[in-house]
């Protein structure tokens, strides 16, 4: 079963801090279309290495939101990318999508 | 202990204030989303100590510890843990914290430094026994563009590489496009000798001297017989 995003991490970081919660809700919010966005355009252009620093930034949010195994995958995609490869692209995508979806809801 | 916070990501200069929102013994003076915002108040402004985001554009974080003369604690902030042999070659970093940040990993990071020791008294000191007088102790070097300054009496060793010299000091290594003959010109005769055609060494840093070699730090580097004779004239011999 593919594993879904979840606020454990913050909810655990905020100590009972509704107003921190939401200032992280509103960061991520903001900011992961713009990376994801920025992400797709270097990919498109086959920029490898904007694109590897792109998925840096996107791996600490991934991570933020419980995705252990996405997580992983977004080191070994940032390594990929660093070479100029792109094989994890599309399993990449699953885990943009899947995050996508999730902040929808909160 | 004051800190500040160095980070790229807004995100990420949130958590760290949270995070040091539940430690009663740490206040944030300042959070700054770049490295050179961070250097003019370190200007005017004492810390005790800096969480440090590795990598940032244009100016990394390592990039940032090297412009700083006297470091205070750093600990090091990053998505990546390919840093963390490099962050030990800085005496100033006391501890490297992967993110996302947990609460238990942040506070052992802040027992470690508060339990380390104040580095940059000591530094002073040292410097002191060299003689030289304060403003001349310094020497730029030109990396990518960048002119990085370097504590004279905190050079190792410099070794001749076809075009470039590497440079050791205490904390870090270089390489630089430039000759043994211009870098000797710029360093003092009293603590630097050339013991070798490829090889000046820092007279201070001396461990122990064998026939045809001395070890600094953890390096045998090679005596010309014809520089011996010099480079006993330099010790204090029993």
């Amino acid at each position: 079963m593919p594993e879904t995003p979840n606020m454990n991490y913050i909810n655990e970081l905020s100590a009972g801090s509704e107003e921190f919660k939401q200032k992280i809700i509103t960061i991520m919010k903001k900011e992961f279309p713009e990376e994801k966005k920025e992400f797709l355009t270097n990919y498109n252009n086959q920029v490898f290495l904007k694109t590897a620093e792109n998925v840096h930034k996107l791996k600490h949010k991934i991570g933020m939101l419980g995705l252990e195994n996405g997580y992983r995958v977004a080191i070994d995609f940032e390594d990929e990318l660093k070479q100029h490869n792109s094989q994890l692209f599309q399993e990449f995508m699953l885990i943009l999508n899947s995050i996508e979806n999730f902040l929808k809801t909160i | 202990m004051n800190c500040i916070i160095i980070d790229d990501e807004e995100m990420a200069r949130a958590i760290i204030q949270q995070l040091c929102s539940q430690v009663d013994q740490l206040k944030v003076l300042e959070e700054f989303s770049n490295a050179i915002q961070a250097i003019k108040f370190l200007n005017s402004t004492t810390v005790d100590l800096i969480f440090l985001d590795i990598h940032m554009p244009d100016f990394t974080g390592f990039d940032f510890i090297q412009t700083l003369k006297n470091p205070p604690k750093i600990i090091l902030t990053t998505s990546d843990k390919n840093f963390a042999l490099e962050a030990f070659e800085y005496e100033c970093i006391v501890d490297y914290l992967v993110k996302p940040i947990t609460l238990p990993r942040f506070l052992k990071a802040i027992q470690k430094a508060e339990s380390t020791p104040d580095i940059n008294p000591q530094d002073q000191s040292e410097s002191e026994t060299t003689g030289i007088s304060s403003g001349e102790n310094d020497l730029y070097i030109n990396i990518d563009r960048r002119l990085i300054k370097i504590d004279i009496p905190t050079i190792l060793v410099i070794e001749a590489k076809g075009d470039y010299i590497l440079l050791k000091t205490e904390k870090q290594n270089y390489t630089v496009h430039s000759t043994l003959k211009k870098i000797e010109e710029k360093l003092p005769d009293d603590l630097f000798l050339k013991v070798h055609r490829s090889y000046v060494i820092n007279t201070k840093k001396i461990i122990d001297i064998e026939d045809n070699s001395v070890l600094i730090k953890k390096d045998v580097i090679p005596v010309s017989r014809s520089k011996r004779p010099e480079l006993m004239k330099r010790l204090n011999l029993l």
